[in-house]
């Protein structure tokens, strides 16, 4: 399972945590996030993501 | 001061800061804050002003109305320079609902402590005053995870805090009424040393408000001048910025102890001018950091030089890459250069930097031996030759 940094903060999704806060289940790949989802540390779009 | 009907800027003007954010920002024309107050059936004020200038805002207001009847402070931003003046004003209109975001939120009870009756908004959102509303618009990392963006359509007037903002203290509020060279070379300073990290962000918020189709006739932001003559010319501005259109010129930043490193630095000056190539030098101990930066956000082309001290670069240069590094510059070239007693290392640890900073090293760096010889000079002078040829190439 792939990670995905943040472009503009450095943030890194890590699909193993998942986003507990914002009711995203450890275990999700970054491509089953839902297309709403922000990144927690600076609200950036998922379009602001790259593969690490 | 009416900016419109019943719409007052009641901001400040801080004539003689000459420094900012810390030591990262040289205001050498100060700055103003901007804060704006909507009398309506309900009253809102938009933004306040940095702490030690509240008193005269809570003045300003009160020639208007009696503070106490502020309904609503809406915070787009929560940098102590735009909500510095929040403790103060709320002991005055202890009724007033705190409108921002929930990122807002968090990081004003972070800076100040206090438990204020705060309202958390979204895009979208809007907030009625009688014959007027507003409307946010979240516009995070322009510049902050909690900036936002207020919008009132019956004045067709964003209001998008820093976004479109210049560091730039005048008596004249309005973009018509100013200097033209000083409000846009004010306006891309802003950009170059602030936003420039953001241009992604920026870009698709552009597009996005583009896309929403509202009448935007005034933009008001919260330093410096507002854009009602030509509020387009601004986005323009930004949007051209944010997607790194570059012009074929170079900037030189060199550091220099005895002088060595100072000659390959004109030599190669010299080289990229005969290629009619515009291009500005920098000695960046002499030099104003905030200026460099703002010279460099459209040139295609860097050039870093310094003599080696403790193997490893000068300390003025070395701070002001660490700044540079920051602003991930996309789509452009650079090299090194500089003059070594024995062991060298100036010219690997700058292109260590740029290669942190995502720049392309497009040629070899040149390292020389104490003076330079005529020789020696001569191939800094082709290596500025060459280079000019990249960046026009490029």
């Amino acid at each position: 399972m792939a990670k995905y940094r943040c472009t503009v903060c450095g943030y890194i999704y890590d699909p193993q945590k998942g986003d507990p806060d914002n009711g995203v289940k450890p275990g999700t790949v970054f491509e089953d996030l839902p297309a709403g989802w922000v990144c927690p540390e600076c609200g950036v779009g998922k379009d602001m993501f790259e593969k690490v | 001061m009416e900016i419109r009907k019943n719409i007052f800027w009641v901001g400040a003007v801080d004539w003689n800061v000459r420094n900012f954010h810390g030591h990262t920002y040289t205001t050498k024309r100060g700055t103003t804050y901007n804060a704006y107050l909507v009398v309506d059936e309900k009253v809102a004020l938009i933004d306040t002003v940095y702490a030690p200038f509240a008193d005269e805002m809570i003045e300003k207001i009160s020639e208007i109305i009696p503070p106490e009847k502020i309904d609503y402070i809406i915070a787009n931003h929560v940098e102590t320079d735009h909500s510095g003046a929040l403790p103060r004003l709320l002991e005055r209109c202890p009724r007033a609902k705190v409108v921002g975001t929930q990122k807002c939120k968090e990081g004003l009870y972070k800076n100040y402590y206090g438990n204020w009756d705060f309202q958390v908004v979204k895009s979208g959102d809007s907030i009625d005053l009688g014959r007027r509303s507003l409307t946010f618009l979240e516009a995070p990392m322009i510049h902050w995870p909690d900036s936002m963006f207020t919008y009132c359509p019956q004045e067709q007037l964003l209001m998008p805090n820093d976004a479109f903002g210049q560091h730039y203290a005048t008596s004249e509020r309005f973009d018509d009424e100013t200097d033209q060279c000083a409000l846009m070379e004010e306006a891309k300073s802003y950009y170059a040393n602030i936003l420039w990290p953001l241009g992604s962000v920026i870009l698709k918020k552009i597009e996005e408000v583009k896309k929403m189709n509202i009448p935007i006739t005034m933009i008001a932001p919260s330093h410096g001048i507002i854009w009602r003559k030509d509020p387009a010319r601004i986005v323009n501005a930004y949007a051209s910025w944010a997607a790194n259109k570059t012009e074929a010129s170079a900037v030189v930043v060199y550091e220099t102890m005895w002088k060595a490193t100072e000659k390959m630095a004109r030599a190669i000056t010299q080289g990229l001018t005969d290629s009619g190539v515009r291009v500005k030098l920098y000695d960046i101990a002499e030099s104003d950091r905030t200026d460099v930066i703002t010279q460099m956000l459209e040139a295609k082309g860097f050039v870093f030089g310094s003599s080696t001290h403790d193997n490893d670069m000068l300390p003025a240069l070395g701070g002001f890459l660490e700044l540079f590094k920051g602003l991930r510059p996309k789509g452009r070239v650079a090299f090194a250069f500089g003059s070594y007693g024995w062991a060298g290392g100036a010219v690997k640890e700058i292109e260590g930097v740029l290669q942190e900073a995502g720049v392309e090293t497009a040629m070899p760096g040149i390292g020389i031996q104490y003076a330079p010889t005529a020789e020696d000079l001569k191939r800094c002078y082709e290596q500025g030759k060459a280079f000019a040829e990249e960046i026009k190439r490029r």
